[in-house]
């Protein structure tokens, strides 16, 4: 991998909030590793041992092959060089690869759920916005209202600070998933360190 | 055939062809302790699991092959965590075997259960706990294959006590593929493109040095980069971890860089204009503050790790891969573009003419009164005009460490042998047991301090225990040196906590007792007859109290955090012009 496509996919991942998942701040890495006990320890031991900072981490299975999971990880690359993370994440033995997934390249999913204290009045207004960004009631008390969302990060991004405007009680996001776009298969690579020049 | 886990992995170990195993039994650890007896492979008996960690990194040291140790369950284990650290911070390929409690006691704090696997996640390439009897001989040679290659390093397998019980159909994994190690490729060779752009640059530079490390060593790449500097004619400076990497006698060498490198090897490095990085990693110790390092330098940076590349320091052209084999095609490409290249090659004429200036103003130098105490650097000095030019070194750390890397001429590779990078004191003693395992035709000298010696000296019972005989020179300042030091220096010497005692304990006394011949000099002019006579002795190992110079500084030095341009001289050298 070169410099420049790592300097490339810095600058690429626009943002609209600083501090926000949507400033180049954050790289999602998608880490394929074998499916053995402790690897997720050996994972994020690494990024604290390494002081690399993670945004989020989602595990799970690969379905294809029982031998590995995915560990879809958005880390922030102000605390160390994305390079450098990617390069110590791949000396970890149980790490077979590693790819990044550039936002324009991938689709990403995340799950949020929410309870909100609502009056008589709010509680209308909540299913309302609920409906219009397409998630569910989930749980209705008589003066609580549980919902769900998933959808693109951004777009959860966006319900959180409408229900804000409310009193939640209780908020939960899974942090996110991602794939790679169909006809972006396969992903940039970044297992293939062959050195660098500049 | 069938055979228990614990036979399987004494079988493993002799199929990797393991000629020493250093350790001390223990519950958990038993089932695999009974085919000892019956196994080629030599045991000896540490006194602390500390020192069986040591001695493993002796011999893998001195004899680039990978040492083995082999502990019992939680405080066994835990007694070999700071070996293993050790060893990871240096790349030292070592393999250890840990007993476990039964995997159904796992996870309930039954009697003498640790988590070692977790514990040593961070300070491990890799480490394995093994719940299969069928797995023993696949992660045995995965063991030995990740400890080994790529970048070598520590590994643990952890043998749980009725996996060591259990029964197996004995196999042994043909190959690699057979490993089970999908996520594990090392590299060896370079991009040629990449090559090509650092041989570009070393043809253009005008104040060019090679900064050699330990990389060196581990890729077996001294003969390579003999030919490279001789053909290039650019400086060398071997770290701490690269002495004997290149010959210290050698026109082109200029020795240590760092905290306490000579003068002229750190300004070398700070007025150079290229440096090629070989297998070393820009630690602190040697670029003092990081910012300041070497400011005009691009760099080539050759290492088999990729995160290396940039870590500390960004490089102009990064090449991952072994360092013997890109020196070598580093070469051939010099070689090819030499009849291609127009104009003169550059003349670095006016670089040694500069470089021969430092060393003439600035020589290591130490005050030779003949009068006053014993100099901790005189000693180091005769030892190493006494003893055999091939004598194995191995050091503790502090003053003394410095000293014996200062003062003695390396001029053969796999002959230094020191903690660098955790600087862990108490190496010294194991650590030479286990290189003399190695190397027994050689001689070898440990140089150690007296806190030092204070911390593992039980290990010169397994010495004569086994027939081991190796020789410490203890440099007795009756201080915590090295923190003594920087009381002085930075605290406005106020000593805290530094004062150990010149005769508490009496040296000669615990070496005797400890079956070693025990000897003492305590005026300069008992140091070379101490030292005939402890070269005289080969049956036993020999400890030599030398009663040193309590308030000697090692010069130059680099404070920490400081700009190498900073480096601070011996007050006699003050006046020289720089
Ligand atoms: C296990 C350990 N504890 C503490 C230190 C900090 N330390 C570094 S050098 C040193 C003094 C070593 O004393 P000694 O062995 O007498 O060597 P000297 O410096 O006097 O030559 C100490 C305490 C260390 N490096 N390792
Ligand atoms: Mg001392």
């Amino acid at each position: 991998m070169s410099a420049e496509s790592i300097e490339t996919s810095l600058s690429s991942d626009s943002g609209r909030r600083p501090g926000s998942r949507r400033t180049g701040r954050y790289h999602i890495l998608s880490v394929l590793v074998e499916n053995k006990a402790g690897v997720l320890a050996r994972v994020a031991g690494l990024f604290s041992r390494r002081g690399f900072n993670i945004a989020s981490l989602a595990v799970a299975p690969t379905d294809d092959d029982e031998r590995f999971s995915r560990i879809t990880i958005v880390v922030d690359v102000e605390s160390a060089p994305l390079e450098q993370v990617v390069r110590q994440l791949d000396k970890l033995i149980n790490v077979v690869s590693i790819s990044e997934l550039a936002p324009s390249e991938a689709i990403e999913r995340e799950l949020l759920l929410a309870t909100v204290s609502v009056g008589p009045e709010e509680r209308s207004q909540v299913i309302q916005l609920i409906g219009v960004f397409g998630g569910e009631v989930v749980g209705v008390g008589s003066d609580q209202l549980s919902v769900t969302l998933s959808g693109r990060p951004e777009k959860i991004d966006d319900f959180e600070d409408l229900l804000k405007g409310y009193e939640v009680v209780g908020l939960q996001r899974t942090g996110r998933v991602a794939l790679e776009k169909l006809g972006y298969r396969p992903a940039r690579s970044l297992r293939a360190l062959e050195g660098e020049s500049r | 055939m069938q055979l228990t886990g614990a036979q399987a992995l004494i079988k493993s170990l002799e199929q990797e062809r393991v000629e020493v195993v250093f350790g001390l039994p223990g519950g958990a650890i038993l089932p695999v302790y009974d085919p000892i007896i019956d196994s080629s492979i030599r045991h000896v008996l540490v006194r602390h699991e500390q020192g069986a960690g040591h001695m493993a990194e002796g011999y893998a040291i001195v004899t680039g092959r990978p040492g083995v140790a082999m502990v019992t369950s939680g405080p066994g284990a835990t007694n070999i965590v700071t070996p293993l650290s050790n060893a990871f911070m240096d790349s030292t390929p070592l393999v250890v075997v840990s007993g476990q409690v039964a995997t159904r006691s796992i996870g309930t704090d039954a009697f003498q259960e640790c988590d070692i696997t977790g514990v040593t996640i961070g300070i491990t390439k890799h480490n394995w706990l093994v719940k299969d009897p069928a797995d023993i001989p696949r992660t045995v040679a995965a063991a030995f294959h990740v400890a080994t290659t790529g970048r070598p390093g520590p590994v643990l397998i952890d043998l749980p006590k009725d996996v060591a019980n259990a029964t197996m159909e004995w196999y042994w994994p043909e190959s690699v593929e057979d490993l089970d190690l999908p996520g594990y490729n090392p590299v060896m060779g370079a991009d040629p493109s990449l090559i090509e752009k650092a041989v570009e640059l070393i043809d253009s530079a005008k104040r060019p040095v090679i900064y050699a490390g330990g990389g060196i060593l581990k890729a077996r790449a001294c003969e390579a980069l003999l030919a490279l500097a001789e053909r290039t004619q650019i400086p060398v400076v071997t770290t701490l971890m690269a002495r004997g990497a290149f010959p210290d006698s050698h026109p082109l060498c200029l020795g240590m860089p760092g905290m306490h490198g000579n003068y002229t090897a750190v300004t070398a490095m700070q007025r150079s204009d290229l440096l090629i990085a070989l297998g070393s990693r820009f630690d602190d110790r040697v670029t003092g503050k990081i910012d300041a390092f070497a400011p005009e330098a691009r760099v080539v940076h050759v290492d088999i790790d990729a995160a290396e590349l940039g870590k500390v320091r960004k490089p102009d052209v990064g090449v991952v891969g072994d360092c013997r084999v890109v020196i070598e095609e580093m070469l051939s490409c010099i070689d090819a573009n030499a009849p291609k290249r127009s104009g003169a090659p550059v003349d670095l004429g006016p670089w040694w003419d500069e470089l021969h200036g430092y060393q003439k103003r600035f020589p290591l130098y130490y005050d030779r009164d003949t009068t006053g105490p014993i100099k901790p650097e005189m000693v180091v000095e005769s030892l190493r005009d006494l003893s055999p030019r091939d004598t194995v070194v191995v050091s503790g750390v502090g003053q003394h460490q410095m000293w014996a890397s200062q003062y003695w001429t390396f001029d053969h590779p796999y002959t230094w042998v020191n903690s660098g990078g955790a600087g862990t004191m108490g190496f010294a003693v194991p650590a030479a047991v286990g290189a003399k395992v190695g190397r027994p035709d050689r001689t070898v000298w440990a140089i150690d301090g007296d806190g030092c010696f204070q911390m593992t000296a039980q290990e010169l019972v397994t010495a004569t225990a086994e027939g081991i005989p190796i020789k410490v020179a203890i440099l007795n300042n009756a201080y915590l040196g090295m923190v003594r030091q920087w009381q002085e220096m930075f605290y406005e010497e106020r000593y805290s906590e530094v004062y150990l005692s010149p005769d508490l304990p009496d040296y000669v006394k615990w070496a005797e007792a400890m079956g070693c011949v025990g000897l003492r000099a305590e005026t300069q002019d008992e140091v070379i007859p101490v030292i005939e006579k402890a070269n005289s002795i080969d049956d036993r190992p020999v400890v030599v109290d030398f009663r040193t110079d309590a308030f000697e500084k090692v010069y130059p030095m680099v404070p920490a955090g400081v700009s190498n341009d900073a480096i601070v001289v011996h007050p006699d050298q003050e006046g020289a012009t720089r």
